[in-house]
């Protein structure tokens, strides 16, 4: 048997916001991926679609994204891979990871420790 | 702190020219105050979210609970720093047990480095995160959470505790307060500024 893997808490509703599906990219969006709309909500939008669109007038991170709307981050990443591909958000993705046993370059670094002294 | 009374729903939105998120973990085991260290610092109330991973995503910690269930959820919670226009950070607190530790691969991938939060009652909740780490390759710090702390062991002691080697930093904090906060994530910062500047001079 193939059991969905989103079938936590109320699967009901996980089933109905993502139309059944439970696969996506997970490199696609990271957690700290910004997200960004490209374009108001339309009459007749999905509901989560149109949060999202709300919430991501302003650059807003795919985690924040999936806290606010109170859906496991693997359904998010599902929400957002439709408003991409219709062009309706853009992503700003974070650099790419560092290698396995790499370090960030210390420029990068130097800027981190200014922001934190600066608080 | 003060803000989680009032004004529970005002979200405080990134500007606009943010496109740089980057992560810091502060991992550690429960009730060691990893929620109040990120709170402590945080532009935001802590928010927390749900990650459900599939028994295909568990991979090297595969083991025989595992394979008895399909799905796994993880709850998580984080905060936010703007570092700067464009440069945002996320603190996560992520649990330190071994049953969650098959979430670091998928969803702490990419981080800066780790925080290991110790409560100096509970020192054996930390030896499974710092083994973890030190597998991976993810630089870290280790902070003592001071805030609890009646009988008070000196840091070498718990070094020695810990079987940490001598070149991992350990810092003493109040996750209650800011300012400790922050030098926590500054000490752990100025680690990997170090480490970045040593791999950049060798040859």
């Amino acid at each position: 048997m193939i059991r969905r893997p989103v079938d936590l808490g109320d699967p009901d509703r996980l089933y109905i916001v993502t139309g059944g599906r439970h696969r996506t990219d997970d490199t696609s969006f990271d957690l700290v991926t910004l997200i960004v709309s490209e374009c108001e909500p339309t009459p007749g939008m999905q509901s989560e679609h149109v949060r999202i669109l709300e919430l991501c007038r302003r650059p807003t991170a795919v985690v924040e994204v999936s806290a606010e709307l109170k859906l496991p981050v693997t359904v998010t990443r599902i929400l957002l891979g439709d408003l991409l591909a219709t062009g309706r958000i853009t992503a700003r993705h974070p650099r790419p990871a560092p290698a396995r046993h790499a370090l960030p370059d210390s420029a990068l670094l130097k800027q981190v420790l200014d922001g934190l002294h600066n608080l | 702190m003060d803000s989680t009374i009032s004004e529970p729903d005002a979200r405080v939105p990134l500007g606009a020219a943010a496109d740089t998120g980057l992560k810091i973990v502060i991992v550690g085991g429960f009730g060691v105050g990893k929620t109040t260290l990120v709170r402590s610092v945080s532009e935001i109330r802590p928010l927390n979210t749900e990650e459900v991973m599939t028994q295909a995503g568990v991979g090297i910690d595969e083991n025989a609970k595992v394979s008895e269930k399909n799905t796994t959820t993880v709850a998580f919670d984080f905060g936010r720093i703007s570092l700067n226009d464009r440069m945002v950070l996320y603190l996560f607190g992520a649990p330190g047990q071994e049953r969650f530790w098959f979430l670091w691969d998928r969803l702490f991938s990419g981080t800066l480095g780790a925080v290991v939060l110790v409560d100096t009652r509970r020192v054996a909740d930390s030896w499974y995160a710092i083994d973890r780490l030190e597998h991976h390759g993810t630089p870290f710090v280790v902070a003592v959470n001071r805030f609890s702390d009646a009988a008070s062991h000196s840091l070498e002691e718990l070094r020695e505790a810990l079987s940490l080697s001598d070149d991992v930093p350990m810092l003493e904090c109040d996750a209650r307060q800011r300012e400790s906060s922050k030098s926590v994530l500054i000490g752990l910062v100025n680690h990997l500024y170090d480490l970045s500047m040593a791999r950049e001079m060798t040859p």
